[in-house]
């Protein structure tokens, strides 16, 4: 009995009708309504969600916004590291802070397969609750949609986020200039072999962790360090390869990339040296990629080591004015490669 | 990581480059049968840091690419059967048959599911039993056993809903029918290491007396290439041609003889189309007859097929060396491997796909 877990008990199953997700679930009657305040609100409640309104309404200074849209459809929807309800928080929580924004406020809504165990569904609200605490996110709206059985696998969840941008913030992928210097926060590859090897099918067995982040703090750190950040994404579907390569594209610049720079975890590599993929195309949904003038590097990578997201943030290349709008990668022997955007469907369903 | 950081050493890839350098006289021409061979060479660079007088020409040892449009065609008929569910490794979802691709008929309807394992297709098929499983066995002698066993593995369980649509192919017929065209400028080869873990290096002696070239078992790192290379450059410089084995930790003489055992009681050999090719005697295995009921051709008849290849595409001179990609009009322009006019485009191990995919800056 040592594997106990207190959250078992602070958070018990709230007693309901059914075991299972009903259509009527979705009907907006009785049913709708005690899954909204007996499953919902204990979860997520907050003055704004609380009143219960069509819509919610903020305050908000002036400024500019940072909104954000992401649908998550990962398959299995608990994996090693995470599951479907921290992704879809973290992933929206990056989508907006990638501007530089600080997120505030997430809408969140529900396509729910009839039949799917309230447990289940309760694992995943306690998920989503503990990593908006942890994002430092509000989640202020929502809708939830119950589907007949076959038209939807389990349960697909949309989150929106909306945040803040700091004025002096300028980050857009068309801002790279030759001269500029490439940053990865950390190893590449974690959340998708997570994914992959957890799959049925494969009989496998793997230490990979899904690396899912909230990564506003980080970016909060980097941008006290230096507000001239050119470029920022986090390389999720596609990979770091796919990322840049849209780095690339937008700004018209070229990349060079040194092989040996570029962390990717032991356990990570054996898988992908196992199923014959490179990491450079696995996802991730805990790190970024940052494009920063070559004087400030230094100090940023600095800052990011600070962070426990960043600890192994390492400069991975530079941007330079030959093979315009081509990411190509330097190995140890001094030979060089393009890295392409990846073609075709590498893995589906990783987020 | 172990046993790949050992062979994947930069410190040791620059002697051995130096040696190379300094054994080489004169201009040779030297062939990597495998794909595999090729994506690492690529992958690497070797070509860039090879001195000028060595070139490396690619060879048909790509699975994928040299699989019959024949065959693919039949894949998709076979797909699109309501009681179906078709299996395949990744990389033959996107080859290009007539009209249609595997994932074509996926996105049409079609039950196609991506395994990385035949036993995982035998596991639907118990799984599923009201159900067809077809797994699509292509390779060279490499998968041929693996691919054989789960056959016998679903005998033996008495499942009768499994199948296997096989287009196995041999290596040295291959070899034997590049070194007999008259177009042919290779003076020594790199031979397959995975192929050769299975079938030993002894089947090569013959073709390297016959022909008198150097051929050399080499492994898929980056120090197994440059030493297997450096071993034919010897030979050559030296007037030699014998067979030498470079891949000793995975290749023996007379191979793997428990997976030997398993490809003669499955498969028969035959003659066989490959695409880009024709037709090479003795080159291909087929399902043998007393297990037609677990042949997927001969289970699901299939109307006549009639084959349509793209014009444009080179890919039969690709495969025989005869060009390299990038001297295909098509290459990068027509043929991408978004849009593949040919199979050698969409493989991981095709040659047009690495020189796509790796070096396209020193083309475009």
């Amino acid at each position: 009995m040592h594997n106990l877990n207190p959250e078992d008990f602070s958070c018990p199953l709230p007693i309901m009708e059914y075991e299972t997700i009903q259509l009527a679930h979705g009907s907006g009657g009785r049913l709708s309504a005690e899954l909204v305040s007996r499953f919902f609100l204990p979860r997520f409640g907050n003055e704004t969600l609380n009143r219960l309104e069509d819509q919610a309404v903020v305050d908000f200074s002036q400024g500019r916004l940072a909104l954000t849209t992401d649908s998550f459809v990962v398959d299995p929807l608990f994996f090693p590291g995470g599951d479907i309800g921290d992704l879809a928080i973290n992933g929206t929580v990056n989508d907006v802070c990638m501007s530089g924004a600080t997120p505030l406020y997430l809408a969140a809504a529900f396509i729910i397969e009839e039949g799917l165990p309230m447990v289940t569904l309760h694992r995943i609200l306690l998920s989503m609750e503990k990593a908006a605490k942890s994002a430092g996110v509000q989640i202020v709206t929502g809708d939830t949609k119950v589907v007949n059985r076959g038209c939807c696998d389990k349960i697909f969840i949309t989150t929106t986020g909306v945040g803040r941008v700091p004025a002096e913030a300028n980050i857009s992928a068309a801002n790279l200039q030759a001269g500029d210097t490439i940053i990865l926060s950390g190893s590449i590859g974690d959340h998708g072999m997570a994914i992959l090897t957890s799959r049925e099918g494969l009989s496998f067995a793997s230490r990979v962790q899904s690396d899912t982040a909230a990564l506003n703090g980080l970016v909060a750190r980097m941008l006290q360090a230096s507000p001239a950040i050119h470029a920022m994404r986090d390389p999720t579907r596609g990979g770091l390869a796919t990322t840049l390569n849209e780095f690339a594209a937008a700004s018209g610049a070229g990349i060079v990339l040194q092989e040996a720079a570029i962390p990717v975890r032991p356990e990570v590599r054996g898988a992908c040296e196992v199923l014959g993929i490179d990491p450079m195309y696995v996802a991730n949904e805990g790190k970024l990629v940052a494009v920063v003038p070559g004087e400030v590097a230094g100090t940023v990578v600095a800052a990011m080591r600070s962070h426990p997201l960043g600890r192994e943030a390492a400069i991975i290349g530079e941007v330079v004015a030959e093979n315009r709008g081509m990411v190509v990668m330097r190995n140890a022997l001094g030979a060089q490669r393009i890295v392409d955007m990846p073609v075709g469907e590498q893995l589906p369903r990783i987020c | 990581m172990k046993y790949v950081d050992e062979y994947r050493d930069p410190a040791l890839a620059v002697r051995l480059l130096a040696e190379i350098r300094q054994t080489v006289t004169r201009p040779w021409v030297v062939m990597e049968i495998c794909g595999g061979h090729t994506h690492a060479i690529m992958k690497n660079g070797l070509d860039q840091l090879l001195p000028a007088q060595v070139e490396l020409v690619h060879g048909p040892g790509c699975p994928v690419c040299v699989t019959p449009v024949e065959t693919i065609d039949r894949a998709v008929a076979i797909a699109a059967r309501p009681e179906v569910i078709f299996t395949s490794f990744g990389d033959m979802l996107r080859v290009p048959g007539s009209s249609s691709s595997l994932f074509m008929a996926k996105s049409a309807g079609a039950d196609v599911r991506m395994v990385y394992s035949p036993l995982e297709a035998v596991a639907l098929a118990r799984q599923n039993p009201e159900r067809e499983v077809v797994f699509l066995a292509v390779g060279f002698e490499t998968t041929a056993p693996g691919n054989g066993m789960a056959l016998l593995q679903a005998k033996r369980e008495g499942l009768t809903n499994f199948s296997l649509l096989a287009s196995h192919v041999l290596v040295p017929p291959a070899i034997r029918a590049l070194l007999s065209s008259p177009a042919n400028r290779v003076q020594g080869y790199l031979a397959p290491g995975h192929v050769c873990t299975i079938m030993g290096w002894q089947e090569y002696v013959p073709l390297a007396e016959e022909f008198k070239v150097p051929i050399v078992v080499t492994g898929f790192e980056l120090l197994d290439i440059l030493a297997g290379l450096l071993m034919v450059l010897r030979q050559l410089e030296a007037g030699e041609h014998g067979v030498e084995n470079q891949y000793g930790r995975s290749v023996s003489r007379d191979g793997n003889p428990g997976a030997q055992r398993i490809m003669a009681e499955v498969f028969a050999v035959r003659d066989r189309p490959w695409r880009g090719i024709g037709v090479l005697p003795a080159s291909g295995l087929v399902i043998r007859e007393h297990l037609a009921a677990y042949d997927a051709e001969r289970k699901f008849a299939v109307e006549t097929i009639r084959v349509r290849e793209p014009e444009a595409c080179q890919s039969g001179s690709v495969l025989q060396g005869l060009i390299k990609p990038d001297g295909c009009p098509a290459f990068g322009r027509e043929c991408t491997p978004e849009h593949p006019l040919g199979a050698t485009m969409v493989s991981g191990e095709g040659a047009c796909a690495a020189y796509y995919k790796y070096h396209r800056t020193s083309h475009a």
